[in-house]
């Protein structure tokens, strides 16, 4: 009796103390919400004037913003496909044969992930100096894709890791070529170790600052954007733009979640 | 032909371990390693008077890194780093604890709910913070409607609201490789522990702790280490009274425009960085568990 009161209690403190620490995780994203319907026309944007869905309308004519979006989702897609190609290929190249280097490669793959992004952005930043790379679209997508392609690679290799050989030989003895049972057989069954990657990679490079901010030159991404006008005050057009971005996703993972959740329990 | 293909094909693995690790291993090479090998070699060079780079060894930069000022950022950077992963342990052990172990039928959305945030841009989220403790923020508003203040209380550009938009990024780095960890417990150790006459501390110290030991090294390791590097949420929320080295970093390469300097200030970080990567696997730390 006593043990069950206790119990109770013990529960009731932990789901008090979760819904703190979600309160404090979405705490900045419903200030961002709201102050996207703040009323107000005077820098710095700040105090409440009314509510008003007047900033969802002037956020169309705001083409550089609008323009700088379009930048980070470009980039975004681009980089989430090369560096899934990129890191599919390698992730079962390096689990199948044996070659020179293989163990430098697999300790080279930790350091985007250990090394802070500050010391990942300048020395790209250098090294496309150096090597007179104009700095802009192409810079940033290769400073992407150079930063996700280990996150795809561990997703991939997790998938391989209970990966059954013998599907391959059977497919090979019945006369698919090495391409056709890369395509019909590898692929999937890795399906959801890629998928998972490509979402990793996706999520990296929308969230990005830090890299894209040393290798960005005149291309201006969305979080630069906002940068710049962070001192003057940032217009709640951001605000508006950054709330349809949040139920895009949401509603986004809402549809496909239901897939992606089933997918697992086939997994185990 | 068919023959010969599928002859070629069987014999040798040179062709199919070019074309599936070739791409990575040229990205690898020119996009991580070349770039920091470069970044060394910076660290030795001089700038001439119109801040462009000369390739003329000096060991200058290295000099100016023991400048008083600069020590005590590194102080600052190291106190920083160093208070948001005990608080990200704090916070983000009992909350993984919680998620990981709950029987609810919801315990996905649970864990969604930990990723979602960073589906808003990090830079927005912590200008979010920016707005909502300002002085005209609306913490302080509430807190001058009910009467607790009458002036509005500065709560930003103190070292305190850095850490909490360090521990606010940071946290999530923390709460997953913990949640795998705690996931992994078995039931019965648990059980076990307790027949045996355990008290609920003991079987916290003795059992669940040193069980999920790994996912608290590399949630600390996740969370320390890139911390040293976000001059964003020190430049917004610190507003210059909380620089840490990324900050300094930064200046040398966007506004100062030394860049060999930058260079060796990057080169603290490395040596950082491989130092705690090696504590870490002193300890029996897996280097897979480090790629969330």
């Amino acid at each position: 009796m006593r043990k069950a009161r206790k119990e109770k209690r013990i529960k009731r403190l932990s789901v008090a103390f979760c819904s703190m620490v979600y309160l404090f995780l979405f705490l900045p994203i419903f200030v961002v919400v709201a102050n996207s319907f703040n009323a107000t026309t005077t820098k710095p944007y700040l105090s409440w004037k009314g509510f008003s869905f007047d900033w969802y309308i002037k956020l169309w004519s705001n083409s550089s913003l609008l323009e700088s979006f379009g930048n980070t989702m470009i980039i975004a897609v681009l980089s989430t496909i090369l560096s899934t190609v990129i890191g599919t290929l390698g992730a079962v190249g390096i689990y199948r044969y044996k070659f020179k280097g293989k163990g430098m490669i697999n300790a080279f793959l930790y350091i985007p992930v250990v090394i802070p992004e500050i010391v990942i952005g300048i020395a790209l930043l250098t090294i496309f100096t150096n090597v007179n790379i104009p700095r802009g679209m192409v810079t940033l997508i290769l400073s992407h894709v150079s930063f996700s392609v280990p996150y795809v690679i561990f997703n991939v290799r997790a998938r391989l890791s209970g990966y059954d050989k013998s599907i391959e030989e059977a497919s090979m003895d019945l006369g698919a070529n090495r391409v056709v049972t890369f395509f019909e057989i590898t692929l999937p069954v890795l399906a959801p170790g890629i998928a998972g990657g490509a979402l990793l990679a996706f999520t990296l490079s929308i969230d990005d600052v830090i890299i894209s901010y040393f290798v960005n030159g005149q291309t201006k991404t969305y979080p630069l954007k906002v940068m710049e006008s962070i001192k003057s005050g940032v217009s709640p057009d951001v605000n508006a733009l950054s709330t349809l971005v949040l139920i895009g996703t949401i509603g986004l993972v809402y549809l496909t979640q239901s897939g992606i959740l089933s997918g697992k329990h086939k997994e185990i | 032909m068919m023959k010969k293909r599928s002859k070629h094909e069987f014999k040798s693995n040179t062709m199919p371990a070019m074309v599936t690790v070739g791409p990575v291993a040229i990205l690898l090479l020119f996009l991580v390693v070349a770039p920091l090998i470069f970044v060394a070699v910076m660290s030795f060079c001089q700038t001439d008077e119109f801040y462009n780079v000369v390739y003329r060894f000096t060991a200058a930069n290295y000099g100016k890194l023991v400048s008083t000022d600069y020590l005590k950022i590194y102080a600052q950077s190291l106190l920083i780093a160093f208070v948001t992963t005990v608080i990200c342990v704090l916070v983000g052990y009992p909350f993984a604890y919680v998620i990981a172990r709950t029987k609810s039928r919801k315990k996905q959305l649970f864990y969604m709910l930990v990723i979602i945030p960073f589906w808003t841009n990090s830079l927005i989220r912590i200008y979010g913070w920016r707005t909502f403790l300002g002085n005209s923020g609306w913490l302080n508003k509430l807190l001058m409607t009910i009467g607790l203040v009458s002036e509005p209380v500065e709560f930003l550009y103190k070292t305190g609201t850095t850490v909490l938009g360090m521990v606010y990024c940071f946290i999530p780095f923390m709460v997953l490789p913990l949640y795998t960890a705690i996931e992994k417990l078995d039931d019965s150790l648990l059980e076990a522990s307790s027949d045996l006459g355990a008290k609920p501390l003991k079987t916290l110290f003795e059992v669940i702790l040193p069980l999920t030991a790994s996912g608290i090294f590399s949630g600390c390791i996740m969370v320390f280490i890139p911390c040293l590097g976000y001059f964003f949420v020190s430049n917004i929320l610190g507003g210059g009274n909380t620089d840490m080295i990324g900050n300094l970093i930064e200046r040398q390469f966007k506004s100062a425009n030394n860049w060999p300097l930058g260079a060796a200030l990057s080169i603290i970080l490395i040596l950082v960085t491989l130092l705690l990567v090696k504590i870490y696997q002193k300890l029996g730390g897996d280097m897979d568990s480090l790629g969330v």
